[in-house]
């Protein structure tokens, strides 16, 4: 399958690609790691006139402590993330994650920048970027904004990303000492999204939840921030109970689209128990 | 569409060639190169028949334009065997008889070969891990772990042999 035609662009800095961005409007699409984007275009689900190709701005890549805050390159590999000691360190969930995403090949061109850009709801980092409360850096012609990335997904292949915007990094706070992590991802094989997938970032106080962060991915038009099973935890002790009732929060909340990893009953059912098995692990990591 | 001069190093040699934006890796290897060792297979990313080396990883060259390859050092499976030697991986698939149809064979030896670089003493659990980028539909993968693990251990007594002259 060969790709439809297009003018090829390689800037060497983030003001030039915003530059050929706003010259060419629609016309263009950003070419990051591709892997989500060559398939669409040999499908000729995509047709840009003009890729942009992001892949040699140095500025857009590594991962850097901060005045406390841990900036993520939006062209940082999912192998970047997998083998960062700073990541391990601050943010380990993140590397946990990014074993389960795409394989050993795909993680050299796959970026966290275009995995969490492409609004795909089948993606991994937007419900992990939820779940860590983290910060989307865009950059447009007037400079540079920010976007939580709660507010950042609207729907299937749809942001809050304007036609001219590029995403620089992506900020998230550090861990906490005891901070409990997981992401629990049922999935067919390696490579496959999710058939329903959970985030779970979690703080005791003694036995009581003191923080917790819910991120679902793949089981609605978007990645989902689980507010309502979150509010049932908050201050209170995690028991069995406790757990069923997070686990019916979730599911409710849950618009699955059926495909051939499963219909939308089982994949809310999933998505359940994924939270389930994420919190489980979560708890575990907080002793 | 215009045509972009593109140069590279593939397996030790300069080149440059006149190519499409459009034109993928794979068939440029094989099409302009006469390369056809990197195999087409799903062409989705998912399968690493195409598997080729780009400066010093791993990448499937069925998604990525030869384009973005300008400058990049490229090794494909013909790159592998020196001087009519076989290289390790390779000695290891055929002592091991780490093939049948041999279709995923060239992904297969140029991941092997990264991986084994990148991972010189992997436990099985990690070779697995390490080769899940890959398909076969034949063998089952039990004699494909057994060749690479044969040629992790020749790379590591290579490796502490005396250099002679």
């Amino acid at each position: 399958m060969i790709p439809p035609s297009f003018d090829y662009h390689c800037p060497t800095s983030v003001s030039e690609a915003v530059a050929l961005l706003s010259k060419f409007g629609g016309e263009a699409k950003i070419l990051a790691g591709g892997h989500s984007l060559l398939p669409m275009m040999k499908l000729r689900f995509a047709e840009p006139a003009n890729l942009i190709d992001i892949n040699k701005i140095p500025e857009l890549r590594g991962i850097k402590d901060e005045g406390g805050l841990i900036k993520i390159g939006a062209m940082t590999t999912e192998n970047q993330i997998l083998f960062s000691d700073l990541l391990q360190k601050k943010i380990p969930l993140l590397p946990e994650a990014a074993k389960l995403i795409a394989d050993p090949q795909v993680r050299n061109r796959g970026t966290i920048g275009g995995d969490i850009a492409h609004g795909d709801p089948a993606n991994d980092h937007p419900a992990i970027a939820m779940a860590l409360d983290a910060t989307f850096v865009l950059q447009g012609p007037n400079g540079q904004r920010k976007v939580k990335a709660v507010d950042f997904f609207h729907g299937t292949y749809m942001t809050d990303m304007a036609e001219d915007e590029i995403m620089v990094s992506i900020e998230i706070a550090p861990f906490a000492p005891k901070t409990g992590y997981a992401y629990h991802k049922l999935k067919r094989k390696t490579g496959d999204w999710a058939t329903a997938a959970a985030a779970i970032v979690l703080q005791l106080s003694g036995n009581k939840v003191a923080h917790i962060a819910i991120g679902l991915t793949n089981v609605a038009p978007t990645a989902l921030r689980a507010t309502e099973a979150e509010q049932l935890m908050m201050g209170n002790e995690i028991t069995p109970a406790l757990i069923d009732k997070v686990a019916e929060s979730v599911r409710s909340i849950c618009d699955p689209a059926e495909d051939l990893r499963g219909d939308a009953e089982y994949k809310t059912a999933m998505a359940g128990e994924m939270t389930r098995r994420a919190i489980a692990a979560a708890v575990a990591h907080c002793q | 569409m215009s045509k972009k001069i593109v140069s590279m190093k593939i397996n030790g040699k300069k080149v440059e060639e006149a190519v499409e934006s459009r034109t993928l890796l794979v068939h440029f290897l094989r099409e302009k190169m006469n390369l056809t060792g990197a195999h087409i297979g799903c062409e989705t990313s998912h399968c690493g028949a195409c598997t080729v080396d780009i400066d010093g990883e791993s990448v499937k060259s069925c998604t990525c334009f030869a384009v973005q390859c300008e400058g990049s050092d490229i090794v494909t499976v013909e790159g592998l065997a020196q001087g009519g030697v076989l290289h390790a991986v390779q000695e290891g698939f055929y002592k091991e008889h780490g093939l049948q149809c041999g279709f995923c064979t060239p992904g297969m030896l140029t991941r092997a070969y990264r991986f084994l670089q990148d991972n010189p003493n992997p436990t099985e659990e990690e070779i697995r891990v390490g080769m899940s980028g890959n398909l076969c539909r034949c063998t089952g993968y039990q004699n494909i772990i057994k060749a690479v693990q044969y040629a992790a251990k020749k790379l590591r007594e290579d490796a502490q042999k005396p250099v002679t002259a």
